[in-house]
């Protein structure tokens, strides 16, 4: 379904669980309690590596108060030698990571917790840990893990042969770059660096776990994955899953960093040494030194086209910061970094790369922004070289229905041509710049994702409608999902009340991210919805005693399906729901899918900033994100999300940055000096939305989330360029730097 | 764990009894938007909290007759900034309040706070000591005065001895012809500690500037009176060579550091170019003054 | 550790409180007066999910002590809502969209209510500056300005 036919598909409804937000009543992990609630606290290593030779917990077991202790001892150990996947992760890491075992990889890395009775007690028992530590050297940068005298963080990880901190490399090739190379009439190659940078969730993790005497375990918490949580918990404290119940609490930002976990397991077995029910939350400082960032990077993009702008081939290495365990986005990098590209060489190899800071988590499109960030820069200056548009450029080898794209899928019905000419066309594009100012072109992909979903669709004894949905919503998706659900079943909006279940009351869903909610739950709610109808037919068939497939569903109530079917009134929902007992019992189902059909996202960017040339100061001054949605179910949160990846790519480009001392420790564990956007900081985002259904979904949908953080960081470094002159290879464009090289320009000329 | 005691007194005297009885375990709390964060951190684990915020010494406004202020050292910059009179003389002082933080902070950061922090970068120094105001303390040794740009001794260190604590602001009465101003160099547009502060307070007489101070902040490790710079005003036109001599004497006087918000050569640089805007900024409200 | 015994006003009602004379207001309204409306996201008034009003004036209640309450009103956002009525800036957030996860949406929603209160007729600079001590993550803070501005002149005119 498509068009504007449509009543509730397109419009900006008011989301189901919005009042609860406004006024302060939606519960976030944090919110709750429980009876008899104590507090956990975690003790972290003050090394940035060190050998762990032995712990002594001794003396806080004895503080009056302290209820339990616990160290890595109480977590479930997978050797290193046999991968254990789930999902994203690898329980060998995962083992290791929300407890130090052998060593401590990064400043910050828990060694024990404590749960007591108030928060002060357990800091205070923490402090009385007693831990023997081998201070070894640290290794953080790229290049420092990468040196032929670094530290070796794992004596199990082994590249061509020797111990190293190379944990892996993904790589993908068509064709042949070095003759495309030799092919082209220019050829461009650069160096890149992107620091680390952190989501930057407002909310920090937090849960509240209880494990009662006969093992049932209930788990409150702030996740992107409910069944992530209960399968990972379960992994790591040797709790069966059908005794764990997690509950999504309301998730206060995630970005990705919450499709891992941290404090659930701690707090689980904290909770059954006690036997009380334990919260604990982090701090701010604890979610800076200690939660997964995304990774720093090194980069070496090449590409050579010929005259006319046709590009020959292209080429790219990417090394990614994985942190103190194997994981880094190399994935994202290596496949979205010349996704939007028809090249006929293409080769792109990534390193993932352990260091000694914490273990990288997923952060919108991971690695997507890294991998992309070279090639649109390149892109930029291939087109002045070549005299071109760099819109232009990109039109001239833009993917499309068909294109063989260098990671390997051939594409199907996608908008980024649409996005490119959208862009080209917009009023922003040809608007006058001012002195300073200047204007900056990027274009980025991610793949989306399908995946399992389940939904319930119930109708209650009044005659409306209560959905159950599997996914935590990060971004507005119950209103969309409601959305769907009106439409289908031709009734008012409101009647419909949309809930997330958790893993007691809701089939297996996989996690909230890889811009597949609305893509995936839509899929599913359909299917549920449409056997309801078909039930709702056969219930109208019963009562009019005619044959179910003589009964149609339009505008809210079941009709005979033409004239020969018999003269009856239409029946409605409510009708139709108070005779349920009489005609044969509830009305609702249920589905539980392994979607497919997401096909990648696409999207452009314009920025345009200005640049205090005597302070270094960049500032945006305008922006408009141009995507390809597939269907925008509800606009308004479709914007939200092409603003809100804009607004962190901003922040990425000019201001974030991971800072760390001689140590090893990070520098920058807050919020004053890791500088995020702040209101006064950004213009308004603007926002166009391109609808090029996704043929493979019965709304058309694609997902939406994670595409527009992926162009913004070259966006606004091309336009930094534009207002200055001044290629930056290196992010984030801090004022320093910009003023630094300001002058170098000036003391040359 | 350490007991903490909480006393909000009434009189100073009681306020400043009870602080010099606690022999340095004690800490004041005016708008508590240093000591909180500080005692959040882990920094600072005060055995007594001495909250002045209900002594009328401390928390007033008060507009003497010969056009001066004292401005009570725990008034919030939302406080002081609904003061009329104030706001007009003072316009930059104001500023510099009015920068710490944001609006939340402002509903609570005072100058005295501030000032006692002892952070070569608070945000409010700068222009009190370009506007010359002296602050009054009171300790178990009697009341004495000040001059702002005498307190900071070192990074959160102070002047101030044992038992004493910030009482009032005293701004002289302004001759005709006056303005003052603040800048900051911050690498977003708000909510960051100052990389570079600078604070002028000027005259003018029929264009040409016959008194000036400077106040330079974030730039050593107490912020900085720049006479060299005033002087580079005092008796020119603010042309171009005089604002470029008090830039370069703003440059000059900097003995800044490498840190997490700016090194030493960019805070160098910095210091100048704000020193000129700043300039501009003061008598622009001078010429309307 | 002997606790303060506090009398305040919030929201409206008098209320008596127990506390440590070093637990934050932000503590005591979220652990003993069970108003979990005020979130806290930094601790060190960084980030203003934690925003209430102090008689009347916006601060930050993670850098204000409990015992700092006593004889003063304070206001939250559990208060901003007129019974089962929501405020113009509250239901202008859910029309717009002006909210995505809703963890910054309490401290917002007051901040932004202390800035009509005072200015009932901001400019949209004037709007950014007042919010800068609320981060937002999820919105780009776009929708969020677009409300505020839309309630002023909804509320503007409403008042003629």
């Amino acid at each position: 379904m498509s068009g504007s036919d449509n009543k509730w598909i397109g419009e900006n409804t008011i989301r189901p669980d919005g009042a609860d937000k406004v006024t302060g009543r939606a519960a976030f992990a944090a919110d709750s309690s429980m009876s008899g609630m104590i507090w956990g606290k975690v003790l972290r290593s003050p090394h940035a590596h060190a050998i762990i030779k032995g712990i002594d917990t001794s003396k806080a077991e004895a503080l009056p108060g302290v209820k339990a202790v616990m160290t890595a001892a109480d977590i479930v150990d997978f050797p290193t030698d046999t991968p254990v996947p789930l999902g994203i992760q690898d329980m060998r890491w995962m083992c290791r990571n929300v407890m130090a075992r052998e060593k401590a990889l990064f400043h910050g890395h828990p060694v024990a917790a404590v749960a007591a009775m108030t928060e002060a007690i357990a800091a205070e028992a923490c402090k009385l840990i007693e831990v023997d530590y081998e201070v070894l050297p640290h290794a953080i940068e790229i290049d420092d893990a990468l040196a032929p005298d670094a530290p070796i963080l794992h004596d199990f990880i082994e590249f061509e042969g020797k111990p190293s901190n190379i944990a892996g490399t993904i790589e993908h090739t068509k064709g042949d770059v070095e003759a495309g190379f030799a092919e082209a009439d220019v050829v461009i190659e650069r160096d890149f660096t992107t620091r680390p940078v952190h989501q930057g969730y407002i909310e920090p993790h937090a849960c509240l776990v209880s494990v009662a005497a006969d093992n049932k375990t209930t788990i409150w918490s702030s996740s992107q994955g409910q069944f992530m949580v209960r399968a990972m918990t379960a992994l790591l404290t040797g709790l069966t899953q059908s005794d764990i119940r997690a509950i999504p609490a309301e998730i206060g930002g995630g970005f990705g960093g919450k499709t891992i976990i941290y404090l659930e397991p701690l707090a689980t077995i904290l909770s059954k040494k006690s036997g009380r029910p334990v919260k604990m939350t982090m701090t701010r400082e604890e979610v800076m030194r200690a939660s997964g960032p995304t990774s720093g990077s090194k980069s070496t993009v090449k590409i050579g086209a010929k005259k006319d702008g046709t590009i020959t081939a292209a080429e790219g290495l990417y090394w990614l910061q994985a942190g103190g365990l194997p994981g880094a986005p190399v994935r994202g990098a290596v496949g979205c970094a010349l996704a939007p590209y028809d090249i006929p060489n293409g080769h792109t190899l990534g390193y993932d790369v352990v260091c000694n800071r914490s273990k990288v988590a997923a952060y919108r499109a991971p690695g997507a922004p890294i991998g992309a960030f070279g090639v649109e820069c390149v892109l930029d200056e291939l087109a002045e070289e070549l005299g071109m548009d760099p819109l232009d450029l990109r039109l001239k080898n833009a993917a499309k229905e068909g294109t063989e794209a260098v990671h390997g899928p051939v594409y199907p019905v996608m908008g980024y041509v649409e996005s490119l000419e959208a862009a080209k066309a917009h009023p922003h594009y040809s608007a006058p710049l001012g002195p300073n100012q200047g204007r900056g072109v990027a274009s980025g992909f991610w793949f989306n994702a399908g995946g399992e979903s389940s939904a319930q669709v119930n109708v209650t004894e009044d005659g409306n409608v209560v959905v159950t949905t599997g996914h935590p919503d990060i971004g507005g998706s119950r209103a969309g999902i409601a959305n769907i659900c009106a439409e289908l079943l031709g009734i008012d909006y409101k009647r419909i009340s949309v809930l997330i279940g958790d893993t007691a009351t809701i089939g297996f869903s996989n996690l909230t991210g890889g811009s597949r909610v609305l893509f995936a739950s839509s899929i599913v709610v359909t299917e549920s919805t449409n056997k309801v109808i078909r039930t709702l037919c056969e219930l109208a068939a019963k009562i009019w005693d005619i044959d179910p497939d003589a009964v149609e569903w339009e505008d809210g109530a079941a009709r005979p399906a033409g004239a020969n079917a018999g003269q009856f009134d239409p029946l409605t929902l409510a009708e139709l729901a108070a005779r349920a007992n009489e005609t044969g019992g509830p009305i609702g189902a249920g589905a539980q899918i392994n979607t497919t059909g997401a096909e990648g996202g696409f999207g452009t960017h314009i920025c345009d900033v200005e640049v205090d040339p005597e302070l270094g100061i960049a500032r945006v001054i305008r922006y408009t994100v141009l995507q390809d949605v597939g269907r925008a179910v509800h606009p308004a949160y479709v914007e939200g999300q092409m603003q809100g990846g804009a607004a962190q790519a901003i922040g990425w480009a000019l201001n974030e940055e991971y800072l760390y001392d001689k140590d090893g420790k990070v520098d920058n564990p807050g919020f004053l000096d890791y500088r995020m956007p702040v209101a006064s900081d950004l213009p308004m985002l603007d926002t166009h939305i391109i609808e090029i259904p996704n043929p493979k979904h019965p709304q058309g949908v694609r997902g939406v989330g994670e595409v527009p953080l992926v162009p913004g960081l070259s966006a606004v470094r091309n336009a930094v360029y534009n207002a200055i002159g001044i290629r930056f290879n290196d992010l984030p464009l801090s004022p320093p730097r910009v003023l630094a090289a300001l002058d170098v320009r000036e003391a040359a000329e | 764990m350490t007991d903490i005691q909480y006393l909000a007194p009434t009189t100073l005297d009681e306020a400043v009894s009870a602080y010099a009885a606690a022999d340095g375990a004690g800490r004041i709390l005016a708008g508590g938007t240093d000591l909180l964060v500080q005692m959040q951190a882990g920094m600072v684990a005060p055995g007594l909290i001495v909250d002045i915020k209900n002594i009328a010494d401390v928390t007033g406004i008060e507009e003497t007759a010969d056009g001066g202020f004292v401005v009570g050292a725990a008034v919030s910059g939302a406080m002081l900034e609904k003061h009329a009179g104030f706001a007009k003389a003072w316009p930059g002082v104001l500023e510099g309040l009015n920068l710490i933080g944001s609006t939340q902070i402002q509903g609570r950061a005072s100058m005295g706070g501030n000032l006692c922090n002892g952070s070569p970068a608070a945000d409010s120094v700068p222009a009190l000591v370009a506007a010359g105001a002296i602050l009054t303390v009171q300790g178990p040794d009697g009341r004495r005065e000040i001059a702002v740009e005498d307190v900071p001794t070192g990074p959160g260190r102070t002047s101030l001895k044992p038992g004493e604590i910030a009482v009032s602001f005293a701004f002289a009465p302004r001759p005709a012809g006056s303005g003052d101003a603040y800048l900051r160099m911050i690498p977003r547009t708000e909510m960051d500690i100052a990389v570079v502060g600078v604070g002028v307070n000027l005259t003018l007489e029929n264009g040409t500037c016959t008194a000036a101070r400077v106040g330079l902040g974030a730039v050593a490790p107490t912020v900085l009176r720049v006479d060299d710079a005033a002087d580079a005003l005092i008796g020119s036109k603010l042309d171009d060579a005089a604002l470029a001599a008090a830039a370069a004497a703003c440059s000059a006087a900097c003995n800044p550091i490498d840190d997490k918000r700016g090194t030493i050569a960019y805070r160098t640089r910095v210091a100048g170019v704000l020193l000129k805007r700043v300039a501009r900024i003061a008598a622009e409200r001078a010429a309307q003054a | 550790m002997a606790k303060l015994h506090i009398s305040t006003t919030i929201n409206g009602e008098p209320e008596e409180f127990l506390c440590a004379p070093d637990e934050t207001m932000l503590d005591v309204l979220r652990n003993r007066l069970s108003l979990t409306g005020s979130k806290e996201g930094c601790g060190s008034g960084d980030c203003g999910a934690c925003s209430i009003t102090l008689d009347g004036t916006l601060v930050c209640s993670c850098l204000m002590l409990a015992a700092e309450a006593n004889g003063r009103e304070i206001t939250t956002i559990e208060g901003m809502a007129d019974g089962e009525t929501l405020h113009p800036l509250q239901q202008k957030f859910l029309e717009e969209a002006a909210l995505q996860c809703g963890i910054c949406t309490p401290g917002m929603l007051v901040a932004a209510k202390a800035l009509l209160d005072e200015n009932p007729n901001p400019s949209e600079t004037e709007v950014r500056f007042w919010l800068a001590g609320n981060l937002c993550r999820c919105t780009g803070y776009d929708k969020i300005v677009r409300a505020v501005l839309d309630t002023a002149a909804d509320m503007r005119e409403a008042a003629q």
